[in-house]
């Protein structure tokens, strides 16, 4: 099966999911889809949008109110970089996010800064900026709800969500 | 002369009338910081002069208790409590009797339907220990779907003619109504009385949506949607509901909308290259004009009442602080520096208070302080509390109130510019970002 047909089954079990948003490709903890990554293709095979979330890793984290990729941010950026740039058929919506403790005016602007950071960096591993697209999602979607630090940790993520598409 | 004065409890400040200003002198409750001591009114029942206006009667008058009761400077003297009965609108008021149970003030009034099956509202105001009237009596008509705007009028005018100040409780707040999970929350935008009643939703729940905004005549609201995928700002007609995107630049999100006051322009955030700053869109045109163009975030703008001047949260200075600029930007002026973050500042309605959240020692704060930055005052704490929004005489605030944990969730409050009467307001389920609109006419 080549690859071109396997991912055209995936969308359509997508849309059988009824999803308003067939094309989009996210784990359960994203907030997009519901199902399980499985829908996503096997992760064991390395041009899947799951093997991209589990085996690559599909987010950063940040530091409190910070925007800067630490080293470890930095290593799961090179492994998107290099996916994306030999999985051409996609492009990606990187989200920001930012924890509960914060304005919803502000964390959606510190969203929007993270985000952009990821691609930024992604651009200097050498994907093309048309094939990303940044939004921030402030504190309205955290995947964490406790209101410790544990969750916050996790909440400050700025998520590289595939679609489908060579992009703009 | 003593009789007209109120009980006033001094905390901080003494406002005592001069007994010389007082001959035939009005019932007068100065709203000052020491005003603790609840001013005894008494609201009976209104008279039907129409056998079908009976249930008006009875819940215009409990509207009108309710209003003046939850500003915090009223008390009422219950019905069992009451020596006379108004059994005619018309027939003098026996003062001895609300005397003697010492209410201060008394509202009376009375109801019929007209022929066109309206509601007519007839009402005094007295200050009983003067015995005389407050004011002149009025006569409100409207629909009868509509006697709850009737009671807050009538309850406006008791407000006004007492405290000297304008009124509120004849307005309305458009606000986010939040349902679900903390990770999967279902938000609509929805619009109500000040009070709570009378619940409209204007969106479905499809989309996130954020931080109405109500034009200066409320005829109109401005939001954030997530309706394309990404925030954008979209303007939208109360009465029809109708709402059109206003123009953005693909790559941008837009978000933080607020009017001017003549209402013909938008002051908003634009993010680009993950960069956000001020700008104003005409509304008519859709033409933008960048007002900042700092690499920090400059967020959450407000005008001032006069139109020439904007507060708004930047985080130039390393953390989220409050600056005031002129309307067509330029240089900005620090006002906060006290520790802490501040956001969200709100120019109130008389010009002289900004309102904001502030976020220090990790606790949230809604405070208020002067235009200059002087004589901060923080007037509650909570785990989360954020949004201040300014009731159309600026006297009260509104604002958001979240509480902490996996089952967290929103609700509205308001708190007098003292500190005192925090409540909160009565909605179904969770909702955030009020926004308190004008006094309606």
């Amino acid at each position: 099966m080549t690859y071109l047909s396997k991912t055209l089954i995936l969308v359509a079990g997508l849309a059988l999911a009824a999803c308003t948003n067939p094309d989009r490709f996210e784990d359960q903890a994203g907030g997009g889809l519901s199902g399980g990554a499985g829908l996503a293709g096997s992760a064991s095979d390395p041009t899947s949008p799951a093997y991209f979330q589990q085996a690559i890793g599909d987010r950063v984290l940040f530091a409190v109110d910070q925007s800067t990729l630490s080293p470890e941010a930095q290593a799961t950026l090179d492994g998107q970089a290099q996916w994306l740039m030999s999985n051409t058929d996609f492009s990606a919506v990187i989200e920001g996010h930012a924890d509960e403790q914060g304005t919803r005016e502000y964390n959606l602007a510190l969203g929007a800064r993270r985000a952009n950071a990821v691609q930024e960096y992604l651009v200097s591993r050498g994907v093309a900026g048309n094939r990303l697209r940044t939004v921030s999602y402030g504190k309205e979607r955290p995947i964490e709800i406790c209101s410790e630090e544990s969750c916050y940790a996790k909440n400050r993520r700025a998520v590289t969500v595939l679609s489908l598409g060579a992009g703009s | 002369m003593m009789r007209f004065l109120l009980t006033l409890v001094a905390a901080m400040t003494l406002w005592v009338f001069p007994a010389t200003a007082q001959q035939g002198g009005p019932l007068r409750l100065e709203i000052t910081e020491g005003v603790i001591e609840p001013l005894p009114v008494a609201v009976p029942d209104f008279v039907a002069d129409t056998p079908a206006a009976q249930d008006y009667a009875r819940n215009i008058a409990r509207v009108i208790a309710a209003d003046l009761t939850g500003t915090g400077l009223f008390r009422e003297i219950p019905a069992e409590a009451h020596i006379s009965r108004i059994a005619s609108f018309d027939s003098p008021v026996q003062f001895a009797d609300w005397r003697a149970i010492n209410a201060q003030a008394l509202v009376t009034g009375a109801v019929s339907l007209d022929g066109a099956g309206r509601l007519v509202a007839r009402f005094r105001i007295y200050d009983v220990f003067a015995g005389q009237e407050l004011g002149r009596g009025q006569q409100l008509v409207g629909e009868r779907d509509g006697w709850r705007r009737i009671a807050h009028k009538v309850a406006d005018q008791v407000y006004s003619r007492i405290t000297g100040e304008g009124g509120y409780f004849d307005s309305r707040v458009v606000f986010v109504a939040e349902s679900g999970p903390k990770d999967q929350r279902a938000k609509r935008l929805a619009i109500m009385d000040y009070d709570g009643a009378n619940v409209q939703y204007l969106t479905d729940a499809s989309a996130i949506v954020l931080a109405p905004r109500f034009s200066p005549t409320g005829d109109r609201v401005l939001y954030t949607s997530y309706e394309t995928g990404f925030p954008r700002i979209y303007l939208l007609d109360v009465a029809s509901v109708g709402r059109r995107a206003l123009p953005t630049m693909e790559g941008t999100m837009a978000f933080a909308p607020r009017f001017s006051p003549d209402g013909r322009t938008v002051l908003y955030s634009l993010t680009q290259g993950g960069n956000t700053d001020l700008f104003t869109m005409d509304i008519a045109s859709g033409a933008s004009t960048r007002l900042t163009t700092a690499p920090s975030i400059e967020t959450a703008p407000s005008y001032s009442p006069d139109g020439r001047q904007i507060v708004f949260e930047s985080d130039r200075s390393g953390t989220p602080q409050l600056y005031i600029m002129g309307a067509s930007g330029g240089e900005a002026r620090r006002i906060s520096f006290g520790p802490g973050r501040y956001g969200t500042p709100v120019w109130s309605p008389r010009g002289d208070l900004i309102a904001f959240t502030k976020q220090s020692k990790g606790r949230f704060h809604i405070g208020v302080m002067r235009v200059d930055g002087s004589e901060e005052r923080l007037l509650t704490a909570s785990f989360l509390d954020e949004g201040p929004t300014w009731a159309p005489n600026g006297r009260v605030i509104m604002f958001t109130r979240e509480t902490q944990g996996a089952q967290g969730e929103a609700r509205l409050y308001s708190v007098d510019i003292t500190g005192r009467n925090l409540r909160q307001v009565p909605t179904q389920g969770g909702a955030s970002d009020p926004s308190w609109g004008p006094l309606q006419n």
